[in-house]
């Protein structure tokens, strides 16, 4: 039987609360939203919180919309608010191929978006699939608020620039015209972790690729970025020796780890095979909806 | 910490430690043991409930996150005597072996056929894909909610059991949105 072990327990009524009650208890505290990664790992003993500020109760948290020529998305929306966003999949396909492909439906409906980066398992999906959008993530604390950049927000495995008396409260992605995306994951059974993913959006102009970020989890890629490879593209014309050439790129440069879900020389052929695949995938995207 | 919690329609307060979760409230503080406790690791799915309408793993959900909140367990599903067109389903379509999965998957799939009435064998599979069924190979649970979703729309409203429940066109029947729930809350 697994049961976490005794905490306390507040309910935020507004980020105004969730950060006072943050500062009251803090380094002991954690926030829960949907709790599904916290809540397993408390089980475990692997987080051991003395304070739960369970913040599902804010109101206002929740949503995905367009504003100021970016996609934000409220920190407690939920995998499966993502997944039914016409706005998401309308700018972002890559998000709707990652969500279809996040956990199961069932966890989907109560797992949050917010929650989901905070935890930063070095496996997550969305993660690779923000860095590939080269989004940012707005982070509220004590001084107020602050922006920081998606690829900055990783500072290692189940680590992020979130401060102990700070909140994550939205994620944006800028809107930009002539872009297309893409997610591909490989994983053991339906609704596991990836063995390895990677994601990508191109931007398009004439045929030559003007930007490009490649995101990758699972695989030991730095800040969940193909960085090499993204330099690499930046500028050249999106044929399919050039696509095939990033994803060689991408794989030397990943530091895929050898465990239970597969050798490190198997991730690093997915990373060759899955890379070369999501940029065709976003380059076809992007010429069908500048056409 | 002294919680209420309203399951099926009824409201229940109890005082809880934190830690307990949704599953073990319903089970051991309710004596609500229709909810199965399985795996303990939101991988089966046999703990399947509503959190304000939406089916949820309640092993991985700590019963004071649901205070103020609705709860509908399978216990809810049968009205005034009848079963469900889901539960009648499992049954007539030999859905279940040992049982120990039947009543998450009947939540997930009653909530499937409130949001989509009739749902291809592919969409019924990635519905219950995150819930395993170690008896059935999973095909005549598809079976038996291809047959619910062919038989429900009866009985729709509080009116209707002046008559037998009357069998029709899911078109005709059960409108398509959170329809489910009214009937499990009220």
């Amino acid at each position: 039987m697994q049961v976490p072990a005794q905490v306390e327990y507040e309910k935020a009524a507004s980020v105004e609360h969730a950060l006072a009650l943050l500062a009251r208890y803090q380094p002991g505290a954690r926030i829960l939203a949907g709790g599904h990664s916290l809540i397993p790992m408390m089980k475990l003993r692997l987080a051991q919180p003395e304070v739960l500020i369970d913040v599902n109760g804010i109101r206002g948290l929740r949503y995905i919309e367009r504003a100021g020529g970016e996609l934000r998305i409220g920190a407690l929306a939920r995998h499966a608010d993502l997944l039914a966003a016409p706005l998401a999949g309308e700018h972002f396909t890559i998000l709707h191929d990652a969500e279809r492909v996040i956990a199961d439906p069932i966890v989907r409906n109560w797992g949050t978006i917010g929650g989901s980066l905070c935890q930063a398992d070095p496996s997550e999906d969305l993660s690779a699939a923000f860095a590939a959008l080269k989004g940012s993530m707005i982070i509220h604390g004590p001084d107020g608020r602050r922006e920081v950049s998606a690829r900055a927000f990783h500072t290692g495995p189940y680590e992020t620039v979130v401060g102990p008396a700070e909140m994550l409260t939205e994620i944006r992605l800028p809107i930009r015209p002539g872009s297309g995306s893409a997610y591909l994951k490989v994983a053991r059974r339906a609704g596991d972790w990836p063995i390895g993913a990677a994601g990508a959006a191109v931007w398009l102009a004439r045929g030559l690729i003007t930007d490009v970020g490649i995101g990758l989890t699972a695989v030991g890629a730095a800040g969940f970025v193909a960085a090499e490879a993204e330099e690499f593209l930046r500028g050249r014309t999106a044929d399919e020796q050039t696509l095939a050439r990033a994803g060689e790129i991408a794989a030397e440069h990943c530091r895929p780890a050898s465990d239970q879900r597969g050798p490190a020389e198997y991730k690093r052929h997915l990373v060759r095979e899955l890379t070369a695949r999501v940029l065709r995938i976003a380059v076809r995207r992007a010429a069908e909806q500048a056409s | 910490m002294k919680i209420t919690v309203t399951v099926n329609g009824t409201d229940y307060t109890r005082v809880v430690e934190p830690r307990l979760l949704l599953i073990h409230f319903l089970r051991d503080e309710l004596r609500l043991t229709g909810s199965h406790w399985g795996c303990d690791t939101s991988n089966c799915g046999a703990c399947v409930v509503w959190l304000d309408e939406t089916p949820v793993k309640s092993c991985t959900v700590l019963a004071v996150m649901a205070d103020g909140r609705q709860i509908a367990t399978v216990e809810g599903l049968a009205r005034g005597g009848a079963l469900d067109p889901v539960q009648e389903g499992f049954t007539a379509c030999h859905g279940l072996q040992c049982g120990f999965c039947t009543p998450g998957m009947l939540m997930t799939a009653r909530w499937l056929l409130d949001h989509n009435p009739d749902p291809t064998a592919d969409e019924i599979r990635e519905a219950i894909s995150g819930q395993v069924c170690r008896c059935t190979g999973y095909e005549n649970i598809v079976r038996s909610v291809q047959w619910a979703a062919k038989h429900d729309g009866g009985a729709e409203g509080e009116g209707d059991h002046h008559g037998p429940r009357l069998r029709i066109a899911p078109a005709q029947g059960r409108p398509a949105v959170h329809q489910g729930a009214g009937h499990l809350h009220r």
